[in-house]
C-alpha cells in the first residue's frame, strides 16, 4: 500500500505538471524568426558586446528585426558580416577594423621622471606608487603591461613608450584593458590623425613635464575645415567620423601632438 | 500579527538565505553585475518562492501527510518547482520579453535553485501554517533582493579596483561576498530584541 500510493502520487503530480506545461507551451507560444538562429550561428559567439548589443543573440535579433547594419561585429570581422548578409539576402557593408593606439609621446627625449622607481616592474604596480614615476601623471610608464597582454606580439616598448605595430594589431583591445592609465585607445584603422596625448592639466603645467603634450591652445580647432576637433579639459580630441584627413591640424600643432598613428612607425 | 512581522524580518535580516544560509549562491555571483538584472532576478525568485510555497504547502499538508508520505517531500517539491519555473518562463517570454532576455540563462537556473527548495522545505520543517509560510517566503524573497542589491553595489565598486592578477574575477568576488555575509552576522539577535521570543 505504502509504495503504491507513493508511486501514484508522485507520478500524478508529474503528469498534472506535464499537462499544464504542454497547454501553456501551446497557448502561449511565441513565434520566433528562424533567421535569428542562423544569423547567431554566423557570429563568433563571444558575447563581447563590441557591437553595442547585449550579446551575439541580441545583435542577431537586431539584424533580423530592426534592420541593423551587418558590419558591427569586431571579432567576427568580414566573415561574420558576409555570413549574416547571406542569411538576410543583403550586401554586407565594409567592416570597420580597429587598431590600438597609445595616446602618449612621452619618449625619454620629451619628458622626465619624478623619481627613480625600483619596485615591481609592471605598470599596474608602478601606477599605485604616487601615480607612477613619469613626470606626466597621464603618461606611458613603459613597463609593458600591454606588451604582456598582447597575444599577437603587436606592441613594444620603444624609448620608454609603448608603440603599436599596426600591421600585427587585430583590434582585440586586450592592451587597452591592461593599461592602468587608460591611454591606449581603439580607433578605426584608417589614415586619420589622432591626438597622441592624454594630459588634461592646464597648458603651462603640461608644458613643464612634456615637450610634446597637448597644451589645449585650440589652434587646431581654428584650422580644421570640418570642425572635427574639440578641446575639452585642456585636451584636443578629433572626432574620427568628421575628420577628412587633411592634416592641417598636425601641421599647425605647436607641440606636434597630432600624428597619424600608422606613420608613427618610423620613430 | 507580531509573529508574522517577526517571521518576515527574521527571514529578511537574520536568516537571509543568501548571506546567512548560503543558498542560491549561483545567481548571487552570476547576475549581480548589473542592478537591472539583479533586481529582475530577485523579483523572479521572490515570485517563484511565493508560488512554490503556495503550491507545495497544500501538497504537503493535504496530499503527503494523509498518506504518510512526508519523507517524499523533497522529490515532490523538486517536481513542482521545476514545472512551476518552466511555466513562469513561458509566461515571461510571452508577456514580458524584456525581463525574459534580461534574466537570460538564469531563469531556467531557478529550477535548480536551492534557495527555492530550501524555503519550501524549511517552512514545513519550522511548522508554519499556510499564512506564515507565505510570509516567510515573501521575507526570504525580499531578503534575497536586499542581498542582491547590496552586493551589486559592492561589485560595481569592485570593477574599478585593480586586485592582484591571481585574485581577478571570481576570487575577489567571493572575498567580497564573504565580507558582505559577515556584515549580516551583525543582525543576529535583533529580532528577539524587537519582537520578543516566540
Amino acid at each position: 500500500m505504502g509504495i503504491t500510493s507513493a508511486i501514484m502520487i508522485i507520478s500524478g503530480i508529474g503528469i498534472i505538471a506535464a499537462v499544464m506545461l504542454v497547454l501553456a507551451a501551446k497557448f502561449m507560444h511565441v513565434e520566433e524568426d528562424e533567421r535569428i538562429g542562423r544569423v547567431t550561428e554566423c557570429l563568433p559567439g563571444a558575447n563581447c558586446g563590441a557591437c553595442g548589443y547585449a550579446g551575439c543573440a541580441d545583435y542577431a535579433k537586431a539584424i533580423v528585426e530592426a534592420d541593423t547594419p551587418l558590419n558591427l561585429c569586431v571579432p567576427g570581422g568580414a566573415a561574420a558580416a558576409e555570413g549574416a548578409a547571406k542569411v538576410m539576402g543583403k550586401v554586407a557593408g565594409a567592416t570597420a577594423a580597429k587598431v590600438a593606439v597609445v595616446a602618449c609621446q612621452g619618449f625619454e627625449c620629451n619628458t622626465s621622471k619624478k623619481f627613480d622607481y625600483q619596485g615591481i616592474t609592471t605598470c599596474s604596480a608602478a601606477a599605485k606608487m604616487f601615480n607612477g614615476p613619469t613626470a606626466c601623471a597621464y603618461g606611458c610608464m613603459g613597463f609593458g603591461d600591454c606588451v604582456a597582454a598582447c597575444k599577437f606580439d603587436a606592441i613594444q616598448v620603444v624609448n620608454g613608450v609603448a608603440l603599436v605595430n599596426q600591421e600585427k594589431c587585430t583590434g582585440c583591445g586586450a592592451c587597452a584593458k591592461a593599461c592602468p592609465k587608460a591611454i591606449i585607445h581603439m580607433i578605426p584603422d584608417d589614415v586619420n590623425p589622432v591626438v597622441l596625448c592624454q594630459n588634461v592639466d592646464k597648458g603651462a603645467q603640461t608644458r613643464k613635464v612634456c615637450s610634446t603634450g597637448c597644451i589645449g591652445c585650440m589652434k587646431c580647432t581654428k584650422f580644421c575645415p570640418t570642425n572635427a576637433i574639440k578641446v575639452e579639459n585642456n585636451l584636443a580630441y578629433i572626432d574620427q567620423e568628421l575628420c577628412i584627413g587633411c592634416m592641417q591640424c598636425a601641421d599647425e600643432c605647436p607641440v606636434k601632438a597630432i600624428h597619424i598613428p600608422n606613420i608613427r612607425k618610423q620613430y | 500579527m507580531a509573529k508574522l512581522a517577526s517571521i518576515f524580518f527574521s527571514m529578511v535580516l537574520v536568516n537571509n538565505y543568501l548571506l546567512v544560509k548560503f543558498m542560491g549562491i549561483c545567481p548571487f555571483l552570476g547576475v549581480s553585475k548589473k542592478l537591472d538584472s539583479s533586481v529582475g532576478m530577485s523579483v523572479a525568485v521572490t515570485f517563484v518562492m511565493l508560488m512554490a510555497t503556495a503550491i507545495t504547502w497544500p501538497i504537503y499538508t493535504f496530499l503527503l501527510v494523509p498518506f504518510g508520505l512526508e519523507y517524499l517531500n523533497t522529490i515532490a517539491f523538486i517536481l513542482v518547482i521545476a514545472a512551476l519555473v518552466q511555466l513562469v518562463e513561458i509566461i515571461l517570454k510571452k508577456y514580458i520579453p524584456s525581463l525574459y532576455t534580461a534574466l537570460g540563462v538564469y531563469l531556467p537556473l531557478i529550477t535548480t535553485n536551492c534557495a527555492i527548495l530550501g524555503v519550501t522545505l524549511l517552512n514545513i520543517e519550522s511548522g508554519y501554517n499556510f499564512i506564515e509560510s507565505l510570509v516567510a517566503s515573501a521575507g526570504a524573497g525580499i531578503g534575497f533582493l536586499l542581498a542582491m542589491v547590496l552586493f551589486t553595489g559592492v561589485r560595481s565598486t569592485l570593477e574599478y579596483a585593480k586586485p592582484p592578477k591571481s585574485f581577478e574575477g571570481l576570487p575577489i568576488t567571493l572575498v567580497a561576498a564573504s565580507l558582505v555575509a559577515v556584515s549580516f552576522m551583525g543582525f543576529g539577535g535583533i529580532i528577539e530584541s524587537l519582537f520578543g521570543t516566540f
